[in-house]
């Protein structure tokens, strides 16, 4: 038995030294997360995605992939901070098709997140048109990078006629979808309206293959159907006011006047109201952002 | 103090990673070797022999049971500052010179450097390896490795020693150099413990012998108790005897072998010695030699050393 | 105390003598002299390039080498039955695994002050003097001295229970994965369910942050580490491997060497 007891004394020290090792390297571990956080240690110290791919020994299609896994995720950081600030953005992107310039989902998603205004995306369309340009003369027949390139044009910088030019170069490239020239031609001749810019989110919304992005379009969808909601709502009320002689102080007016059979609710399903200047206006509780319609 | 105490040790192994079925290597021994003594194990292979002497090592744990070394736990490390050990087949660095080899296993003992240098070169000159003290391992002979084997051993001049199998592999001359270390260290006091499935090693070194089979104890005492001291038969050995002069001997004898010039006749032993001396020189037989004939161990171990599943002994089968 | 030390002055000899590491230093050296000819080709980048270059050749081949030895060294005396004679001593198991790893240290030690004289001499060579903006590399080279400490426990403590070729496996992955630690984290923080952004954030902190250790790029820059954080890092390099020392140890005690 004595045998037993020397041998649990051993055990017993080097379980203790596991431990207290353990406890007191965690407690380090996480005092080093909090000096990484408070540094904002930078993403980078090689610039150049060329330099890089050279250095890779042929790994360049993993290092791109690693690349842009870091890009999506200081891409999701920095939009959780909510700071605004995706200053390296533009470079992870590029370092990453520069490793990869056929990883083509890195010019289409990554232009959605420079494009799009802050605190959503970057807000540099001019970066995200670079980018796709670059895409394009890598990938010339994939028709969805002129899909994406027209799409910033037509959202992000509304140069409608840039947007047509896009469109309908998109849709002469093998494969692509008839749409695209029913787009072309829509964007062409009514640019801005509302129908047009449905039809675009709505074809990002069903290739979404990402989450942010399914949601994102979502709302700037919910977005343009409140916009056009309240343009709509706008002219009912002019209407009343004319009919009756005096301002709708409220939509219960026009639906006792019979103009509209019940309360008009947005999509996310708060009721509209009339606003002090007698336009409609969303309830104060919509979770619409009515800056993503235009 | 008994040298080594085991008290009802068992050790199982897991026949597979997965299996829950169990093989008893080692099946409730129990056993004390008293100081001084040279002490054998015998079995077959895959008796357990190996498996006792790693359990004494704390080479392995045991399932059951306990041992103690001079009196302490042998899962206690102090208890090896007294004990030697030379594994089966051993094998050391290919990297260190003999000297190397020794300097380090005196310095695990915890001997300063002039005493692992003086040691080292004293242990050389014993098992005759002085002149390759410089030579790395990887150029021994198995014999060479089995005597630095041996020498690292008593690098700590240890009062329990314990050999694996000391004599397997050796020629006849390495055999002879190991059986007279053992002789040696048993005049100096020592504990001898080893092991061997070379029958007549143990007759001429041990004072006692335990005979393991099967993991289990088959017998343990002096060869003069195991086998008894009585004389079994008679052996008669005449030099090219005439057919008149073996006819009056034929009515002793129970066999009788004819080897080129030599008869050989085995007698009962209750036979009168004198009786057939004199018939037999009154016959005119000239007479090589007479000797009584005891029972040997390979007897006993074939007698007992039975495999219960009827397969021949001793198996293969060893790792 | 004594016996620890026996071990691993042995081990340290033992490892010295493999010819295996001769070579990894050699080609460690020309690296770094790579690294000179990278400079002369490159515009702008000279010193930056042969400091990355080098100090990423002390890291590749340190591990290299710590893996190696972490792994072989061990498993080698369990499967010769080396062992045999070492525990048939006065050792216990415990101070066989704690000379191990001192021996194993003191080896990548060794190796890693090689390879790093190398560094300095060509780097004299180039720069015709040394100042002390130089001395950025040293701080790095000591980080992945600490790391490859580290490496080296984590190679120690799967030889004793696997095979070389599936311990060095489980030693790479693990690098591999303690490099991304940072990144295990932030995915954390952004994993939709309680339960994975929970392990997620569990694994962040347990397993071994190996990534803290690289401070290759800034040293390029001429960058010094802040003091605080040489003090921190050592702290968790001890402690960590005090952790992955005293596993080995607990697994090492019950097992039957057969």
């Amino acid at each position: 038995m004595s045998s037993e007891i020397v041998q649990a004394a051993s055990r017993r020290a080097a379980a203790i030294a596991l431990i207290i090792g353990f406890t007191a390297s965690v407690a380090v571990r996480v005092h080093l997360d909090r000096e990484v956080k408070r540094q904002t240690t930078p993403v980078m110290y090689v610039t150049s995605g060329e330099t890089l791919r050279r250095l890779s020994f042929g790994y360049q299609g993993l290092l791109a992939d690693l690349y842009w896994t870091r890009a999506v995720q200081y891409f999701g950081r920095q939009k959780l901070s909510g700071t605004g600030d995706f200053g390296e953005l533009g470079q992870l992107l590029r370092i990453t098709t520069e490793l990869d310039p056929h990883l083509l989902i890195a010019y289409r998603f990554g232009a959605i997140f420079l494009a799009e205004k802050p605190p959503a995306g970057a807000g540099s369309p001019d970066e995200a048109l670079a980018l796709i340009r670059r895409g394009i003369a890598a990938n010339p027949s994939y028709w969805r990078l002129w899909q994406d390139l027209g799409f910033i044009y037509y959202w992000d910088l509304k140069d409608y006629a840039q947007a047509a030019r896009a469109f309908e170069t998109g849709s002469r490239q093998p494969g692509a979808d008839l749409w695209m020239k029913t787009l072309a031609a829509s964007v062409a001749a009514e640019g801005g309206e509302f129908e047009t810019s449905r039809l675009l989110w709505s074809e990002v919304y069903s290739q979404a293959a990402n989450e942010s992005i399914r949601r994102s379009a979502e709302e700037h969808l919910a977005a343009i159907k409140a916009a056009e909601d309240i343009e709509q709502l706008n002219r009912l009320l002019a209407e009343f006011a004319q009919r009756e002689k005096r301002p709708a102080v409220s939509m219960e007016d026009l639906v006792r006047a019979g103009v509209l059979s019940g309360q008009p609710v947005d999509p996310s399903g708060v009721r509209y109201q009339v606003g002090p200047d007698g336009q409609a206006v969303l309830g104060p509780r919509s979770r619409i952002d009515l800056r993503l319609a235009h | 103090m008994p040298a080594v105490e085991i008290s009802e040790l068992t050790k199982d192994y897991r026949l597979g990673f997965w299996s829950k079925r169990r093989k008893p290597a080692l099946d409730h021994l129990s056993l004390t070797v008293e100081s001084g003594e040279v002490f054998g194990l015998l079995g077959p292979n895959g008796a357990g022999k190996t498996t006792l002497l790693k359990l004494l090592l704390r080479l392995i744990f045991p399932t059951a049971g306990s041992a103690s070394i001079l009196g302490r736990p042998v899962t206690d490390a102090r208890a090896h500052a007294r004990i030697g050990y030379l594994p089966e087949n051993p094998y050391f660095y290919d990297h260190l010179s003999a000297t190397e080899f020794l300097n380090y296993a005196g310095w695990l003992c915890g001997l300063n450097a002039a005493a692992r240098r003086r040691r080292a070169g004293d242990l050389l000159e014993r098992v005759g390896l002085a002149e390759s003290a410089g030579v790395p391992l990887r150029r021994f002979s198995k014999g060479m490795v089995q005597r630095v084997g041996i020498a690292q051993a008593l690098m700590n001049d240890p009062d329990v020693i314990f050999l694996d199998e000391p004599m397997s592999g050796l020629d006849p001359l390495g055999r002879r150099q190991v059986r007279d270390l053992i002789l040696d260290l048993r005049l100096q006091g020592k504990t001898v413990f080893f092991s061997t499935h070379i029958l007549p090693d143990a007759e001429t070194l041990c004072d006692r012998v335990a005979i393991l089979n099967r993991g289990r104890l088959q017998g343990l005492g002096s060869l003069q108790e195991l086998l008894g001291a009585s004389v079994e038969s008679i052996e008669l050995v005449l030099d090219d005897p005439s057919p008149h002069a073996l006819e009056p001997l034929k009515s002793f004898a129970t066999a009788s072998v004819r080897t080129g010039n030599q008869v050989r006749l085995e007698l009962a032993a209750s036979n009168d010695v004198d009786a057939v001396l004199a018939t037999a020189l009154s016959a005119g037989a000239r007479i090589v030699s007479l000797n009584p004939v005891k029972v040997s161990l390979e007897d006993y171990f074939l007698a007992h050393v039975q495999d219960p599943a009827g397969n021949e002994s001793p198996r293969p089968g060893r790792k | 105390m004594s016996r620890i030390a026996a071990i691993a002055v042995h081990t340290f000899k033992e490892s010295v003598r493999e010819k295996v590491l001769y070579n990894l230093v050699v080609f460690a050296f020309l690296m770094i002299g790579a690294g000179l000819i990278l400079g002369t080709v490159s515009v702008g980048i000279n010193e930056i390039a042969f400091v990355n270059l080098g100090l990423s050749a002390i890291s590749v081949f340190g591990l290299l080498i710590a893996v190696f030895i972490g792994i072989s060294l061990v498993w080698k005396e369990m499967e010769r039955r080396t062992l045999y004679n070492v525990l048939s001593k006065p050792v216990a198991r415990a101070e066989f695994i704690i000379g191990k790893f001192f021996g194993l240290v003191l080896t990548l030690a060794v190796n890693t002050a090689i390879m790093t004289a190398g560094f300095y001499l060509v780097l004299w060579y180039e720069k015709g003097r040394l100042a002390a903006p130089d001395l950025a590399p040293l701080e790095a080279i000591y980080f992945i001295l600490l790391q490859l400490t580290l490496v080296v426990g984590v190679a120690l403590l799967f030889s004793t229970t696997s095979s070389p070729a599936l311990s060095a496996v489980f030693t790479l992955s693990l690098y591999v994965i303690g490099n991304l630690l940072d990144d295990l984290r932030v995915l954390g923080e952004q994993a939709g369910s309680g339960g994975l952004r929970g392990l997620l954030r569990l694994l962040s902190v347990v397993l071994p942050d190996f990534g803290a250790f690289s401070d290759i790029a800034p040293a390029a820059h001429g960058e010094l580490v802040p003091g605080g954080r040489i003090f921190t890092h050592s702290l968790y390099a001890v402690l960590y491997a005090t952790v992955l020392v005293s596993a080995t140890i607990l697994i090492f005690e019950r097992k039957d060497l057969r």
